[in-house]
């Protein structure tokens, strides 16, 4: 029950966290901490070797489970959601005092991490694609936190839209791999990786699985969307956008990667996506001023890097992804507060207009330096042993060049990007800003301030993190118990060339960033070019096509829809008589009884409907007809049916007489005769198609198993002698429960039409 | 519509009408009836009540606006399959929690099922009534 309430807690608790979040009380983030206190009590019972598994019973018919999973990897993800939550969550309750719809930002966050943490402790794929689709729907919704601005819609539709779609790649995915193992369970999954990597459909399950994971991670050319999720609220950025939500693509692929590490494909995919989306980030990070957007690139770089060694295989590349992993997101979420800060008290997040704010800012500029410091992998803090740990296993790799060149760039990006959220705001000239900025008090400065010491603790004693949480990690991510020992100085190797070199070019680079940002700003290609500009094409060519289509199928005319719906049932009903052979008679012995003259009466009704004249006259027949099938329904032993048809009639009439007025009912049939030969063929088609069916049905022998089984069963299983309503609401429930929900939303939607029309109706009349 | 005949006669159908309906609806699990037909008739006493009232006349009848039928008929339904969730059954399996007496989560279902028949017929017919 531990990981079940575990999970439940924050979906229970999202209303609490939306009325306190409301009044912006601090407490709000007593959710998240609670969390994470839960989570660091189960750090015990996870090792290299341990999981804590867990399953509840969900949808048996399915095979679908309620199974969670807490190894080492899941844990790490847990408590780096909830402990990061805790600061965003007391970060927010400060940053966002006084704006609008407070309580519905904070229980949608609650909901988000709660979605978040149920799907990295899923231990049944289906359960992981449901709280997938629920971060997506959530990340939606807080990127469109302000829905007036145009930006803001366009953002939260782009990444949901961007998401989604991988998520759909992703559930095929899901499903054929479930198929390929016969179950859903991860776990079980695990355990015959080898049978799946070598099962013909692996191919399609790496690229399917990948797709979702790359959407969702704002790999290249999937990244646009992650830069303009910026124009959500700063917290929202440094929670979803760069510390958790983004890496649910990581964490998919590296929850695989014990199954596919040694396939050719995958480490392909992975090392070249990586790789390329490094670039890709690195590059679009130096074109920017805006701090966000900066940060926001330089997290797709990071996403680039954990992506390639992924693909990397073997057991260094696997705690070099976990140590990265956690590394990356100590720093960028104190970075992205700490941009937060510098925006809220000084009004801009333009870098080129910031500088000298250590002189306002002493507090924020220390905590900014010490992230940017972890951030450009400085000894003694943890990004240090974290770059060493990449730059061995590029070294390491065959290919080495490739991806040590990728890393190399993508490093240098790291350096620069600290260096100009670090050090180019807070030191040099005081420049004047739209606001007099000073320290912001402990709520908003608090969180940044603890995960920036985190990042130098870790650094001067990595035992700390190394035993508990990165080895259990790194074995998850292997697939077998991993023997590592994290250290922060490995004497002098190769690995420390390179963070020499890196430093030495990233330093350069920030010096000559004046000149060198404005030609990258100049390239007029990636803007008109580049991924985004073909999302909004390909949004307008889909807006084309539906214009075009509705052209083409709507033409407005309610007889031509009944023609064509007509048509198509009368084709589809005579082709499969045609085909399977059922023409067939009845015997007609003993259907001479008096009820037969219902039938002439019938008969007459349906005469008179066609030769109407207006539609009064063809309303008064049709309700001849409906009346006598009524009497024909109880004079058949069918009171219930009789008794509906009769009240159908009767309602029938009373909505007739309330729309009288508004109906051309006295108008004459206006057709040319063209018309009426046309529609005269089609009203037989669909006669003789009905007269048909309904005769070859009469001629099949009467199975009454199944009224045997209702007649049996109704009074002692439902207590109720009338079958036709014990069947509606007992045996058949859950299909009238569907009925009533369509039957419902179609008056809503009719409403929605009919309240269009009655706005034009009355705007036209003076 | 304004009329005078019907204005009249509504006020003695609508009662009528409505008891009948319940009566309906509370029959149908034994004899003829239930909660389609019920709402049926229910929502035709209201209609003829409405239309020479119009739309005013038709919420002032019923204090809410027929879409809140709709929802709450839903809700009912769905209410009704919660208490086998609860005994670990199928979503929907009915309960009889008295061992004398026939009645059952089924009743709440039908009065669902009643409301939104009522709803959607006069969410419908709302529209074009009179203001």
């Amino acid at each position: 029950m531990t990981l079940l309430a575990l999970i439940a807690f924050p979906f229970l608790l999202a209303p609490f966290a939306g009325w306190a979040g409301g009044r912006s009380s601090p407490l709000v983030a007593a959710v998240p901490l609670l969390l994470f206190i839960g989570f660091a009590a189960m750090m015990p019972y996870v090792s290299a070797d341990a999981i804590v598994h867990e399953t509840h019973r969900w949808i048996p018919s399915l095979d679908i489970r309620a199974a969670f999973r807490l190894d080492g990897l899941s844990l790490t993800f847990a408590l780096l959601i909830s402990g990061i939550g805790t600061a965003v969550f007391l970060y927010a309750s400060a940053y966002l005092k006084g704006a609008p719809r407070l309580a519905r930002f904070y229980t949608v966050l609650t909901l988000f991490m709660a979605s978040m943490l149920g799907a990295v402790m899923a231990d049944d794929l289906m359960l992981l694609v449901v709280f997938w689709e629920m971060t997506s729907l959530t990340s939606f919704l807080l990127i469109g936190y302000t829905p007036e601005a145009a930006a803001s819609r366009r953002s939260a539709q782009q990444g949901f839209l961007i998401t989604v779609s991988g998520g759909l790649a992703m559930l095929a995915g899901v499903i054929l791999l479930g198929t390929a193992a016969g179950t859903f369970s991860i776990t079980e999954i695990l355990d015959q990786r080898e049978a799946i990597a070598a099962h013909p459909a692996a191919p399609a399950i790496i690229i399917l699985l990948a797709a979702g994971a790359f959407a969702k991670s704002a790999q290249a050319p999937l990244h646009s969307w992650l830069a303009n999720a910026m124009v959500a609220p700063t917290p929202v950025s440094a929670f979803l956008h760069s510390a958790t939500m983004v890496k649910l693509g990581v964490y998919l692929l590296a929850r695989m990667d014990p199954i596919f590490s040694d396939t050719g494909l995958w480490i392909t995919l992975l090392t070249l996506f990586g790789a390329a989306t490094m670039l890709v980030g690195a590059t679009l990070a130096m074109r920017e001023t805006d701090l966000k957007r900066v940060l926001a690139y330089s997290t797709i770089v990071s996403l680039g890097t954990l992506t390639m060694m992924i693909g990397i295989p073997g057991e260094l590349a696997a705690v070099a992804t976990v140590t990265f992993l956690i590394v990356h997101a100590l720093y960028k979420a104190c970075l992205f507060m700490v941009a937060g800060i510098v925006d809220h008290e000084t009004g801009t997040r333009d870098s080129s207009k910031l500088g000298g704010l250590r002189h306002y800012m002493p507090k924020t500029a220390l905590v900014a330096l010490a992230g940017g410091l972890s951030m450009a992998g400085l000894p003694p803090f943890i990004g240090f042993a974290s770059k060493e740990l990449v730059y061995e296993t590029s070294l390491e790799t065959s290919g080495w060049w490739l991806v040590v060149a990728a890393a190399l760039l993508a490093n240098i990006a790291m350096v620069v990007v600290a260096a100009i959220v670090a050090i180019r705001c807070f030191a040099g000239e005081q420049t004047s800003t739209p606001k007099t900025p000073h320290d912001p008090g402990f709520a908003m400065l608090g969180g940044p301030a603890v995960l920036a010491l985190l990042g130098l603790v870790f650094g001067a004693a990595p035992g700390l993190v190394g035993e508990s949480l990165i080895v259990p990690a790194a074995s998850a991510v292997a697939g077998y118990p991993v023997d590592y020992s994290l250290s922060l100085w490995h004497g002098f190797t190769p690995m420390l060339a390179l963070s020499l070199l890196t430093l030495a070019l990233g330093a350069f680079v920030f010096l000559r960033w004046d000149s060198i940002r404005p030609r990258l700003a100049g390239i007029s290609q990636i803007d008109s070019w580049g991924p985004d500009r073909l999302y909004d094409r390909a949004m307008d060519g889909l807006q084309r096509m539906s214009t075009w289509q509705t052209q083409l199928i709507q033409s407005g005319s309610l007889r031509g829809y009944v023609a064509r719906t007509l048509l198509v049932i009368s084709v589809a009903g005579l082709a499969t008589l045609l085909i399977r052979g059922g023409f067939e008679m009845p015997s007609f012995a003993g259907a001479l009884t008096p009820d037969v003259t219902l039938a002439v009466l019938l008969v007459i009704g349906a005469l008179a409907v066609a030769r109407a004249r207006n539609f009064v006259a063809g309303i008064v027949a049709a309700g001849l007809v409906g009346f006598t099938v009524a009497l024909l329904f109880l004079v058949r032993g069918a009171p219930d049916l009789a008794f509906t048809q009769f009240s159908v009639e009767a309602l029938a009439i009373v909505i007739m007489l309330a729309i009288v007025g508004r109906m051309p009912f006295r108008e004459r049939d206006y057709r040319p005769s063209r018309e009426r030969v046309r529609d005269i063929g089609i009203a037989c088609l669909i006669g003789v198609t009905a007269t048909l069916i309904m005769l070859a049905v009469l001629a099949q022998p009467f199975d009454p198993r199944l009224s045997d089984y209702f007649r049996m069963t109704s009074v002692p299983e439902a207590h109720g002698r009338n079958l036709v309503n014990v069947i509606l609401v007992d045996f058949r429930a859950i299909d009238t429960l569907g009925e009533i929900i369509v039957l419902g939303l179609a008056a809503v939607a009719a409403a929605a039409v009919l309240a269009g029309l009655r706005r034009a109706t009355s705007e036209k009349r003076p | 519509m304004s009329s005078l005949i019907l204005t009249t006669t509504s006020r003695l159908i609508l009662p009528a009408a409505l008891i009948f309906s319940i009566y309906v609806l509370l029959r149908g699990h034994n004899e003829p009836g239930g909660g389609f037909i019920g709402g049926l008739i229910a929502a035709a006493g209201i209609a003829v009540h409405a239309i020479p009232r119009g739309r005013t006349g038709l919420i002032a009848l019923l204090r809410v606006w027929p879409k809140a039928l709709i929802g709450a008929g839903m809700l009912l339904g769905i209410a009704a399959g919660i208490p086998a969730l609860l005994l670990a059954e199928p979503f929907l399996t009915q309960q009889w929690p008295f061992a004398s007496l026939p009645i059952g989560t089924t009743l709440v279902f039908d009065v669902g099922v009643y409301l939104v028949v009522i709803g959607s017929v006069l969410t419908f017919l709302s529209y074009y009534l009179e203001n």
